[in-house]
C-alpha cells in the first residue's frame, strides 16, 4: 500500500449516525464501538503492527524444530530438554505455523486487508466514474507550475488554447474536462494513473487467493513417501506407501491409478576435485511408467530438480541408499528369507545401518543388526568402516539374535529397530563367536545350528515423495497477479494537471499549468518538461517563451 | 557434467585478492574524501546559506497545499510538512537534495570512484574466470555467493552513481566488499567444484541471481538509511541551535532525501524479494515437491519479505515515515545478513549449501 489516503478518508469520513435523542443512546454506543472496533482494526496503523508482528512470529518457526518438517527431531528436542521441551509444547512453538497464535495474526492481518481493500475498491470505483476534481483557485501552490505566453499574432484565443491542451493531455493518457468555457478564465482538469490504485487493489487480494489456494492444497492434497528398490514396482494405492499424509479432506478416491518401476539408479560422485571428492555429482532413476493399470508403460528418467508428473500428481527424488541382497536359512535348513534388505546411509560414505527381521525363521525367529559399508577397510583398532560412497569393497557387519521377535502381538514396529530385549544374541564383537563379517557371494553359519547368512548381491534403491497439492497452480498464478499489481502501484504515477487561460487586455494569451502528484512520484518534473514541450509544439511556440518559471515553488523529490 | 579447469580457479582467486586490494586503496580515497579538505565545505556552507535564505520557506508553504479534498497524498510521506527537513536543502547541508552531481569537484572522491571502477574490473574478472572454471554460474558456495555477492554490490552501486551523486556511501560499500572478499578467502574458501545434484538447476541462475541484486539494493539502502538516522538527529539538533555534529555529515544529503532515494531503491529491492521468494517456491516444488515447507531459510525470506513490506506501509502511515521506517529499512537488511551468514551456516536445512 503506497498511499494512505483513502484509509485516512474513510476514518475521517462524515457520516455518523446524527441522532440527538438521548434514549437510543445506548444502542449507538454498542454500534458505536463496534465501528470504532471495525475502524481500529482496519486502520494502517494496526496492519503494519500486524504485519510486523507477522514477521517476528514466524522467527521461532526456525530456531525449534518442526514437527510438519522434522517429526524426529521434535522427538529428540523433547527427549533431550524434557522440561523446557513440554514449555515449549505447549506453547504449540514444535508447530509454529499451525499453532493458534500464528493463525491468529495472519488471520487478523487479512481481516484488516479485508477492510481496508473493499472501501478503497469503493472508492477507487467512484473516483474512476466522477470527473477529474475542480481546478484549484491558486495553481502557482502546486508542487509544480509553470506559465506560457502565447502572443497575439498566434490568434489562439483562451477557449481554443484550452481545448488545445485538453487534447494535449489526452493523448498523453489523460481523462480530460474541460470546464468554465463560457467564462474569462477557462481551464481543463486532468487526471491519469488509475492502475496504480488497482494495482495496488490487485496485489492485495491476491494475497487473499494465494491464501486461499494454499487452504485447498491443504484441505485437498497429500503426501506419501515410498522406497523402491531397483527391480521394484510401486502402484498408486493407500496401500502402496510406506508413509502417507492426506489433507483433511482427501478422498483416496481420487488417487491417480500409476505405477512405476525402478529400472536402474546410478549414482555419480565427484573424482576431480580434492575438497569435495567423492560428493554426490548426479543422480538418475530409470523409470518404467504407466499412466493406468493397462496402459503401456514409458521408459521415464527422474532427477533430483527433474520430477515425473502424472497429472497433479508429482514423484519427486529425495533419498537413496543401497540394499544388499540377503538370503537367511533357517536351522530348520529352509530358506526363511530371500531378498533385498534396505539400509539406512548415515553419512557422506554411505555407511548404513542394517536391520533383517527373520520372523519365518523355525524353530527360532532370527534377527540381524549392523552395518553395510560400501567400502570397507579396517582402521588401527581392527574397527572397519567405509572410505568411499561408492562399491568399491562392500561388506556386511552384522550381529545375529534369535528369539521372539514380537511381531506377532500385532503391535506396530519400526522396521529398521531390532528390539533386542526378548532375544538372546548370537554374534557379536564381545561374544566368542565374533561378529559376522560377508563380503559378496560369501555364507556364514550361525552358531549352535541356528541357521546360515549369505550376502548374494547388491542393488540400490531410492526414496521418493509422491505428492498432490491441488490449489498450487493457482497459488502461482495469485503471486504472478500480486506481482503485476505491486509493479503497477509502485510505478504508475497518479497525476493530475490542471491548465487555466486567459485573455491579457493587450491581446495575449496566457496559460498556466500545475501538475500533482498523488502518492510517492519523483518524475513529476519530468512529466511537467514534457508537457511544456509538448504544448510549446502544440502552439508553435520558440523553445524559449515557455521556459520554466523560476519562482515556482520548491520541488520534493 | 562440465569440466572443471582449476588454473583459472586459482586465476580468479588471484584476481580476488587483486581486487579487494585495490578497493583497500579506494576506501582509503572515500575515507580521505569524507575527512575531506575544509575548502570545499566552506563553499558548501557559503552555498547553503544562500539557498536556505531563498527557498526553506517557500517549501514549507507548498507542502501542506493541495487543491483536492484527500490533501494527504500530495507525494510526500505522510507528515513531510511538518518536519524539520521538508524541503530541499537541508539546514547546514550540501546544496543538491536530489543527489545529483554538483559542479564542484571533489579530487579524492574522483581517484576513489576511478579506483572502484578498476577493482570492479578486476574483480569481474575474478568472478568471470571462477564461472569458466566452474563451468556454470558462479553462486554455489559460501564463497562464491560472498564473492559474486560482493561483485554485485559494487556494480549495483557504480550503477547508481551514474545517475546519483552517492559517492558519499564509498566508504561504508567499499568496506562492506573489502570485508565480504576477505571472508570469502579466509572463513569460507572453497575451490572450483561441481554443484551437489540439488542445485543443479536453471533455477538457480534465476533465484539466486535476483536474491544477491535485491540484497545488493537493500545494503545500498541500509547505508542510506543508517545515514538518514544520523543526518536527522542532526537536523534536529540544528533547528533548536543545537552544535552541528559530526561536521562530514554536512556532505550528505538531508534526512529526507535520503529517505525518498533509499525508498526508491527498496521498492525495487522488494520486487527483487517477491521474485525470489515466487521463483523460490517454483524451484522448491520441482527439487522437493512442495512450493513452501517453512524450512529455515525460507521462513527467513518471509521474514525478510514482511518487513520489508511493513516498510513500504511505514511509508504511507502517519508517524512511521521517516527514523521509523529507516529503522525498519535496518532491520530488514540486518535480517539479509542473518540469513545469508548465521542461517547458511549454523541453522540445519535444505538449503544447506555453504559448501564447508
Amino acid at each position: 500500500m503506497a498511499e494512505s489516503s483513502t484509509m485516512t478518508a474513510h476514518q475521517t469520513k462524515p457520516g455518523q449516525p446524527k441522532s440527538s435523542t438521548p434514549v437510543a443512546e445506548p444502542a449507538l454506543g454498542v454500534k458505536g464501538m463496534l465501528r470504532w472496533a471495525w475502524r481500529q482494526a482496519t486502520s494502517m496503523r494496526t496492519a503494519l503492527f500486524l504485519l510486523l508482528l507477522l514477521a517476528v512470529a514466524a522467527v521461532p518457526g526456525s530456531l525449534f524444530p518442526q514437527r510438519p518438517v522434522n517429526a524426529a527431531a521434535v522427538t529428540r528436542y523433547l527427549k533431550d530438554n524434557p522440561d523446557t521441551g513440554r514449555f515449549l509444547d505447549s506453547l504449540q512453538l514444535f508447530d509454529v505455523y499451525a499453532s493458534a497464535w500464528f493463525s491468529a495474526i495472519y488471520l487478523l492481518l487479512f481481516i484488516s486487508l479485508i477492510g481496508c481493500v473493499v472501501p478503497r475498491a469503493r472508492a477507487h470505483y467512484k473516483a474512476m466514474r466522477s470527473r477529474p476534481p475542480r481546478t484549484p483557485r491558486r495553481l502557482s501552490r502546486l508542487p509544480e507550475y509553470e506559465t506560457m505566453v502565447l502572443p497575439s499574432a498566434a490568434g489562439v484565443s483562451a477557449l481554443q488554447a484550452v481545448t488545445d491542451a485538453a487534447a494535449v493531455l489526452k493523448k498523453r493518457g489523460y481523462r480530460v474536462d474541460v470546464r468554465d468555457t463560457d467564462e474569462a478564465m477557462p481551464s481543463v482538469g486532468a487526471e491519469r494513473g488509475f492502475l496504480k490504485e488497482a494495482g495496488n487493489l490487485v496485489f492485495h487480494v491476491s494475497l487473499i487467493g494465494v491464501l486461499v489456494c494454499v487452504g485447498i492444497g491443504g484441505l485437498f492434497g497429500y503426501r506419501g513417501q515410498k522406497i523402491l528398490i531397483e527391480g521394484e514396482t510401486f502402484v498408486n494405492t493407500l496401500v502402496g506407501y510406506d508413509a502417507f499424509t492426506p489433507g483433511t479432506n482427501f478422498d483416496p478416491a481420487t488417487l491417480d491409478p500409476f505405477a512405476v518401476t525402478l529400472d536402474q539408479f546410478d549414482v555419480r560422485f565427484d573424482r576431480e576435485s580434492t575438497r569435495q571428492f567423492g560428493q554426490p555429482i548426479d543422480f538418475t532413476a530409470a523409470l518404467t511408467t504407466k499412466e493406468e493399470p493397462g496402459a503401456a508403460g514409458r521408459q521415464q528418467i527422474l532427477k533430483v530438480n527433474e520430477p515425473v508428473y502424472f497429472g497433479e500428481t508429482g514423484i519427486f527424488l529425495v533419498g537413496n541408499g543401497y540394499a544388499p541382497i540377503v538370503t537367511v536359512k533357517d536351522g530348520n535348513g529352509q530358506t526363511a528369507f530371500s531378498g533385498p534388505v534396505v539400509s539406512v546411509p548415515s553419512d557422506g560414505v554411505f555407511t548404513s545401518s542394517m536391520t533383517i527381521k527373520v520372523p519365518d525363521a523355525g524353530p527360532d525367529q532370527l534377527g540381524f543388526v549392523g552395518f553395510f559399508l560400501p567400502s570397507a577397510i579396517k582402521n588401527d583398532q581392527g574397527v572397519s568402516y567405509s572410505f568411499d560412497p561408492d562399491p568399491l569393497n562392500p561388506q556386511l557387519n552384522l550381529n545375529s539374535y534369535y528369539g521372539d521377535l514380537g511381531l506377532d502381538s500385532g503391535q506396530p514396529q519400526n522396521v529398521y529397530v531390532l528390539d533386542v530385549k526378548n532375544l538372546t544374541q548370537l554374534n557379536g564383537r564381545d561374544l566368542p563367536a565374533g561378529g559376522i563379517t560377508l563380503g559378496p557371494g560369501a555364507t556364514y553359519t550361525l552358531p549352535e545350528g541356528k541357521g546360515s547368512i549369505s550376502f548374494d548381491g547388491l542393488k540400490r534403491y531410492i526414496g521418493v515423495d509422491i505428492r498432490a497439492t491441488p490449489g498450487q497452480g493457482g497459488v502461482l498464478v495469485f503471486s504472478l497477479l500480486a506481482v503485476a499489481g505491486l509493479v503497477a502501484s509502485l510505478y504508475i504515477s497518479r497525476r493530475r494537471v490542471w491548465v487555466r487561460t486567459g485573455t491579457h487586455p493587450d491581446g495575449r494569451t496566457m496559460v498556466e499549468y500545475g501538475l500533482l502528484a498523488r502518492g510517492e512520484d519523483h518524475r513529476l518534473a519530468g512529466e511537467t518538461e514534457a508537457l511544456r514541450e509538448l504544448f510549446t509544439k502544440q502552439w508553435q511556440l520558440p523553445a524559449t517563451a515557455g521556459a520554466p518559471n523560476t519562482a515556482q515553488p520548491a520541488k520534493d523529490r | 557434467m562440465p569440466v572443471i579447469n582449476q588454473t583459472l580457479g586459482q586465476y580468479s582467486e588471484l584476481f580476488m585478492l587483486l581486487a579487494a586490494g585495490t578497493y583497500t586503496v579506494a576506501f582509503i580515497a572515500f575515507a580521505w574524501d569524507l575527512a575531506k579538505s575544509s575548502k570545499t565545505l566552506q563553499s558548501v556552507d557559503r552555498k547553503a546559506a544562500e539557498t536556505a535564505a531563498a527557498k526553506f520557506p517557500v517549501a514549507i508553504g507548498a507542502a501542506g497545499m493541495s487543491p483536492n479534498p484527500t490533501a494527504a497524498d500530495d507525494g510526500r510521506p505522510a507528515d513531510a510538512a511538518v518536519r524539520p527537513s521538508s524541503s530541499n536543502v537541508a539546514v547546514g547541508g550540501t546544496a543538491d537534495g536530489d543527489m545529483r552531481y554538483a559542479v564542484n569537484q571533489r579530487v579524492p572522491a574522483r581517484v576513489a570512484v576511478a579506483l572502484t571502477v578498476l577493482g570492479a574490473v578486476i574483480h569481474g574478472a575474478g568472478v568471470i574466470t571462477r564461472a569458466f572454471g566452474a563451468g556454470r554460474v558462479p553462486w554455489g558456495n559460501m564463497y562464491e555467493f560472498l564473492t559474486t555477492g560482493a561483485f554485485a554490490v559494487i556494480a549495483v552501486f557504480l550503477l547508481a552513481l551514474l545517475r546519483r551523486d552517492l559517492r558519499f556511501l564509498g566508504t561504508f560499500i567499499t568496506g562492506l566488499v573489502i570485508i565480504m572478499l576477505v571472508a570469502a578467502s579466509v572463513a569460507y574458501w572453497t575451490p572450483v567444484g561441481h554443484l551437489v545434484p540439488a542445485l543443479q538447476s536453471y533455477w538457480l541462475i534465476i533465484h539466486v541471481s535476483i536474491a544477491v541484486l535485491s540484497s545488493a539494493l537493500f545494503t545500498l539502502t541500509f547505508a542510506m538509511s543508517a545515514l538518514q538516522l544520523v543526518q536527522a538527529r542532526r537536523e534536529k539538533a540544528l533547528a533548536s541551535g543545537g552544535p552541528d555534529k559530526p561536521a562530514f555529515m554536512r556532505l550528505i544529503p538531508s534526512a529526507l532525501s535520503l529517505e525518498n532515494l533509499s525508498y526508491r531503491f527498496n521498492a525495487i529491492g522488494f520486487l527483487g524479494w517477491t521474485f525470489t521468494l515466487i521463483f523460490g517456491a517454483i524451484w522448491a516444488e520441482k527439487a522437493w515437491g512442495r512450493f513452501w515447507g517453512w524450512d529455515t531459510k525460507e521462513v527467513w525470506t518471509f521474514v525478510i519479505w514482511v518487513v520489508y513490506a511493513g516498510y513500504l506501509h511505514a511509508r504511507a502511515t502517519r508517524g512511521w515515515t521517516g527514523t521509523r521506517a529507516a529503522w525498519l529499512s535496518i532491520v530488514g537488511y540486518l535480517c539479509v545478513v542473518f540469513n545469508f551468514t548465521i542461517v547458511n551456516q549454523f541453522f540445519n536445512g535444505l538449503h544447506s549449501y555453504s559448501g564447508l
